[in-house]
This record gives structure tokens, sequence and C-alpha cells, in this order.
């Protein structure tokens, strides 16, 4: 007994509440009555993230894309296209004006994914070489090798328009021709995969799944600026995308793809990989060198820029594992078929780590100048547990919040950057209501503190009194002149600083600032944290109305301080709550309030 | 292998190409993916991972079925995520495959020839079928 057709019903909360049990159940019913039960599987599925037009049903092998469907349009499946063949034509989905009835592929919500950086990741073997060959892996260095002149490639990465994708947005045809120009004989080529971001890892996951997209480009980076050495700086806390690099590396140099006289053309040039031990200044590119010299990790004053003398004092290039990811779709497929994708100044797609209180977190690759409404209501199915939308952190402790009010601007380089926020490498995370921004701010700043390097004064004085301003107002303690005091010394920081770490530590509290004010005079005035984060703001009691005296949250309480006879309301001895809210947890009638 | 020439490379990237091609295709082995990036590991692939090759034995399926490991898909919320592809079957996702739900795909989807309830999840990106 085989399945001839199989019907997927979705079975994620937005259709299921949309009666999309009632309509797998009928759709059971019917396959039965109409003797056709052992011809088709009706099957729940996840959620297929078109929630919009819901409930959603689909019909393998034929791959019939229903919309909107009712319990009643049962009958009609079965009978249609089960038994006799035919799609039901009504149902399938069509885009609004022009009617026509278009095909999975071709639904704008699934194109709102675009992927080029993630194009083998989930499809490849990241262990197997001839795999990533099979996709047209390294035909990019061939064509590079074999057919083009290092003027050529810088010519297709300017036509490409592609900017570095570590953050700051510099464009790379112009790295690259600034340290193909640079004067000397030993040039050197460095990959950042120093990901430090807390939420991010879209670099991590592009080494992982796809190694050797990052080795073929800087084989190519090599030969146009005229390098025979690479270093691939990455954290060892990535046990897994370092172990694959290795096992890419060596598999390359096996089959002559990396090494002396690559596929016979005279070229040489060897990568090896270097760990970090794990500090965040170590993604910026100075004190990476610093730090892949064997130095202490801190940054040095910029010029001289690396393309000049980086490495070692050489001239060095230095791009992040994203930015290399692009180059050899580039070249196979043409500078213009790329400046074609997202927006004129911004041209390609950007790989996001969708994190936080939202459904669907993961990667995700949009073409630039999608909204950020389009990534986390359309892609990442909305906020958790029903919850409202508060904000998005983007480019973690050095970008800003983003809030309702901007969810529509097109994410770019410039447009981010006019927010108060960043590009930054590409974590998001997504902030509900119950997420207090003082609390946010205060644990971005301790992330900055930590991480400081110390080497100039603005980042680690400054780092540090903004932190003990933010604890001070999170315990209650906050006057009105620290919110004055915060702005002066985040602004003081951000011209000040030696590098990027210090000069964009403040912009998550500045942008807090600059958009939930009231919350933080919530805080200062009135004593008060709305999403109940802020531990000594918060006080816990009880419903006398809704308290049945179940004696539950009584056992919960690690400190005992809760009391009351069996079956009358309890209370809370608040001279002795710790505020760990496992009361609020437990209660089952919603008797627990958090003020 | 040895050190390759232009040539090679192009012969071995025509050669893997209808490998790879053939997937889709009647006619072919059977194909479990399995999904393991850090996240994949992190939410317990290794196990799931180890419930197929059992199963795969269990079943004496050895030399129908060839399980390969890939990176991440991209659907980090339902980790760990299988991908089974076979002839007569449509090419299928599966999400939060622990250890029995990977014995189940293993019986139901490759033996018996039917779909897994409640843990099929679509595409992230249409374009990555296509290329």
């Amino acid at each position: 007994m085989a399945y001839k057709n199989f019907i997927l019903v979705c079975g994620g909360t937005g259709c299921e509440s949309s009666k999309a049990d009632e309509i797998y159940k009928n759709l059971l019913a019917e396959a039965e009555a109409q003797g056709v039960k052992g011809e088709v599987q009706v099957v729940k599925t996840g959620c297929f993230g078109f929630c919009e037009k819901g409930p959603i049903v689909k019909v393998l092998p034929s791959e019939s894309f229903y919309v909107e469907v009712k319990p009643s349009d049962a009958k009609e499946i079965i009978s249609e296209q089960i038994v006799k063949g035919r799609e039901v034509k009504r149902l399938l989905y069509k885009k609004e004006q022009q009617k026509d009835i278009v095909k999975l592929e071709d639904i704008e919500f699934y194109q709102k994914q675009f992927r080029i950086v993630l194009r083998n990741c989930g499809v490849i073997n990241p262990e197997n070489i001839e795999e990533y060959i099979a996709r047209d892996g390294y035909a990019a260095l061939e064509k590079v090798l074999f057919e083009m002149k290092p003027d050529d490639v810088i010519a297709e990465l300017k036509t490409a328009g592609l900017r570095g994708r570590g953050g700051a947005g510099f464009p790379t045809w112009m790295k690259w021709d600034l340290t193909r120009k640079a004067a000397g004989d030993i040039k050197y080529v460095i990959c950042n995969a120093d990901e430090g971001d807390p939420g991010a890892y879209m670099d991590r996951s592009t080494i992982e799944g796809d190694p050797h997209s990052v080795l073929e480009a800087m084989t190519i980076a090599g030969y146009t600026i005229g390098s025979d050495k690479g270093f691939v700086y990455i954290r060892a806390e990535y046990p897994l995308a370092i172990e694959r690099l290795k096992i890419a590396i060596a598999q390359s140099k096996a089959m002559g793809l990396l090494g002396d006289d690559i596929l016979g053309s005279g070229f040489n040039f060897d990568i090896e990989i270097r760990l970090g031990a794990g500090a965040f200044v170590c993604g910026e590119e100075t004190a990476l060198m610093q730090s892949l010299e064997g130095k202490r990790g801190m940054p040095v004053p910029k010029p001289p820029f690396p393309a000049i003398s980086g490495l070692w004092k050489k001239p060095t290039l230095i791009n992040n594992v994203e930015t290399y990811a692009n180059v050899p779709v580039i070249l196979t497929k043409g500078g213009s078929w790329f400046a074609k994708i997202g927006t004129e100044k911004s041209p390609g797609t950007k790989v996001f780590a969708l994190t936080g209180k939202i459904n669907n977190s993961g990667l995700v690759e949009v073409p630039m100048g999608t909204t950020l409404r389009e990534i986390v209501f359309d892609i990442g199915g909305g906020i958790k547990d029903g919850k409202k939308f508060k904000g998005v952190q983007t480019g973690g402790p050095s970008g800003g919040i983003i809030t309702e009010k901007d969810l529509d601007s097109p994410i770019t380089y410039e447009s981010l950057t006019a927010l108060g926020s960043m590009m930054g490498s590409g974590g998001m995370i997504v902030m509900d209501e119950d997420d207090c921004v003082v609390d946010v701010s205060r644990f971005y700043m301790e992330f900055c503190v930590d991480e400081s390097c110390g080497k100039c004064a603005p980042c680690r004085i400054g780092t540090n009194q903004m932190h003990s301003i933010l604890t001070k107002i999170s315990k209650s303690q906050g006057e009105m002149s620290d919110l004055d005091k915060l702005e002066r010394i985040g602004k003081a920081m951000t011209k000040a600083s030696l590098c990027l770490l210090g000069g964009s530590a403040a912009n998550p509290t500045l942008s807090t600032l600059k958009h939930f004010r009231d919350e933080y005079l919530e805080h200062i005035q009135d004593r008060k944290c709305r999403a109940g984060k802020c531990k000594d703001l918060v006080v816990y009691s009880i419903d006398p109305e809704k308290c049945i005296g179940c004696g539950l949250c009584a056992r919960r309480c690690p400190v005992n301080c809760i009391t009351g006879e069996k079956k009358q309301a309890h209370v809370i001895d608040t001279s002795k709550c710790i505020k760990c809210g496992e009361c609020f947890k437990v209660c089952k009638f919603n008797a627990v309030l958090k003020k | 292998m040895a050190k390759m020439t232009l040539e090679d490379l192009r012969k071995l990237r025509d050669e893997r190409k209808k490998d790879l091609g053939r997937r889709d295709v009647e006619g072919k082995s059977v194909q479990i993916i399995v999904g393991m990036g850090t996240c994949g590991i992190a939410a317990g692939a290794k196990k799931t991972f180890d419930a197929i090759l059992a199963a795969v034995e269990e079943f004496h399926l050895d030399k129908d079925v060839v399980i390969r490991q890939t990176g991440c898909m991209g659907l980090c919320y339902v980790e760990p995520t299988v991908e089974v592809a076979m002839p007569g079957m449509p090419a299928t996702i599966y999400g939060k495959v622990d250890a029995a739900v990977a014995r189940e795909i293993v019986q139901k989807h490759v033996v018996e020839k039917s779909l897994v309830e409640n843990h099929i999840f679509d595409r992230p990106a249409a374009d990555i079928i296509k290329r």
C-alpha cells in the first residue's frame, strides 16, 4: 500500500484557530466516504509561515497551494483532486491584482528570502568538497585564474557594488583596489570570523554550512591583490566551524585548489587558521591584527589603514565572512546581476540572525531594502505568545533599538544609521512588552564594560560610568539629573573613543533614551518598572478576591514569606520577599499581582 | 585525491552535478539529510543522527539509504531538522526530530511511504530548491 497523494494541513496556531483542525477531520472523513482512504494521506504540519492567508492546505506531489480554506471545502478537494486529479482552482493562491494563479515559488511571501550567502547551507554536506564543486563551487576561482586579470575582478566587484557585511559598509572593491595598489611585495588576506555580538551567529553558520565559499573567495582575493598567504581569524568558541574549516582546507589542498600552483595556473596561495580567545574588541580590524601577531588585542589609531600597513606592517586585505561568501557568486553570475538585487546604494542581500521573543527564530537572508516589519512579522511569524511588539535591537551592543513607528523603513546601511542604530554584523533581537529598556541598556553596557580593552579613557571610564548610572536607575535610586549625565557621557564617548567599540557602546542607551524616555522617567519618578524586570522596583501582592487559597505559591516560595489558611486568601510578607517571581509563575488563577 | 588540473575540476563538477541532480529523480536511493549546524547539534541532532542510523539498520535499509549531514537550514526554531528525499515521495523537511520521531520517520516515511504527522515544516525560502 502506497499513497499517491498527500494533503498537508497547516497545524500552526494561526491556522488552527481558523478551523484547520475541522478541515483536517473533514478531509479524513471525506477520504473515507469517497473510498480513497488508501490513496491519500492527510497530515498536519508545522506553520507554513503564511498565516495571513490561512488556513493553508497543500497537496503533494502536485504542489497545489490552497489558501483560506474552509471546512466545507474538504469535500471538493477530495472529490476533485484526489478522485479526479484536478486542482480546485478557486482555492489556489492568486495575486490580488492580476488574478492569475501562481506557483508556490512565485508567491511573494516566499520570495522575501533570497539566498546568496546561505546558498549551500542546509543543502550540501559541508565536509564534502565534491558537493560544493557540484554546485558551481570553485567555478569563480577557475574563471578568475584563467580568464580574468586582477583589475577585471575589481571592476566586477565595483559593478556589483558589494559593501562590507561586517557592519560598516565600506565598498569592498575599494578595499581590494587600495590593497592591490599598495606598495610592497608581501601582502596578506585576512578573513574576520570573530563574530562576537550577543545573539549573532550568521558567520558561524556560514562557515559550518559552507566553508569552501570563504576559502574560494580568499584565494580569489589573494590572486587579485597579489598575496600568497591568508589567515582566518576565528574565535575558539566555534569548535564545529573550526573543525569544518580544517577539513575544508585539507580537502582543497589535496585537490590542488589551495597551495602551490593552483590548478596548474602557477598561482600559489595558502590559508591558515588562527584562533581568537573570544575578546569582543578583536572583531575590530586593527585589534584583530594585533592579536594575530601574537600581541594583546588592542586597536591602534587609523590611518594608516590596513590596506597600506596592516598585519606585520604589510598591506593587508581584511573582510568579514559574509562579505567573502558573496564574492564567488558575484564573479560567476556577474556584478550587474548582483547589483539588481537589493537597493541602489546597498545592493545584494543581508543575513540576519533573528532571535529573542519571536516565533520563528532562525537565520534569514533577505534582499537589502526589505522592511523590518516583513522580517519580524512575515518571515519571523510575529511575537511569541501573542504579546505586544516593543522593538528590535539591531547591531547588538553597538546598535540601537528600532521601534514600531520605524518598522516600515527599508533596511539599508544608511537608513539604520539614520535611525540611531546600525547594520552591525546582523544580529536582530526582538523585544516584547515584557522587556524593560533600562534593563536591556544595562545588559549591553555591562557587556561593553567587560569587553572594553582599556586602552583609551573615553571607553574605559565612560562605559563604567554609564553602567553604574543605569544600575542605579534600575535599583530605584535614579535621579532626574542622571538622564542628562547618560546623554553627556554617551555623546563624549561616541566622539572621543579610539575604535568603534567605545564609539558605539552608548548607542543602545542613547536610542532607548530617545524612544522610551517615558519608561526611564517612570523608573526615576514613579519608581516603577512596567515590564517587571527591575527587581527592586517590583512589588508582589495577592489579590484576595481571586485567591482561592490552594497554597501552591506558599509551597513554592523559597523564603517562606507567603502565609494563609487553607481555602483562605494568602498574604505576601513584602519585607521578606526576594522577588524571585515564582509565585507569579505558578498561580493558576492570576491572583498574584506584579506592580 | 591527487592535485587536479583545470580539466579535472570541470570533469568532476559535471559528474557530481549529475549526482546531485539525481536527488529529485525517480529511481534513486533514499537520502536522509540531517541539519548539523551548532543550532542543530545543540538541540540534539547527534542523537537524532544516531537514532536514524539505528533505525536504518533495524529495518535493513542499509543498501537503499544514504544518511548525510548538512549545515543550518535556517529553521532554528524547530531544530533538529531532517530532510528526506526519496522516489515516490515528495521531498519533505521534518522539524523537532528527536530520537523517537527519527525512528518513526524511517519506519513510516521510508518503509511505509507515508508522512509523519505534526513534524513537517516547509522550506524557509523557495529559491533554495531551484538554486
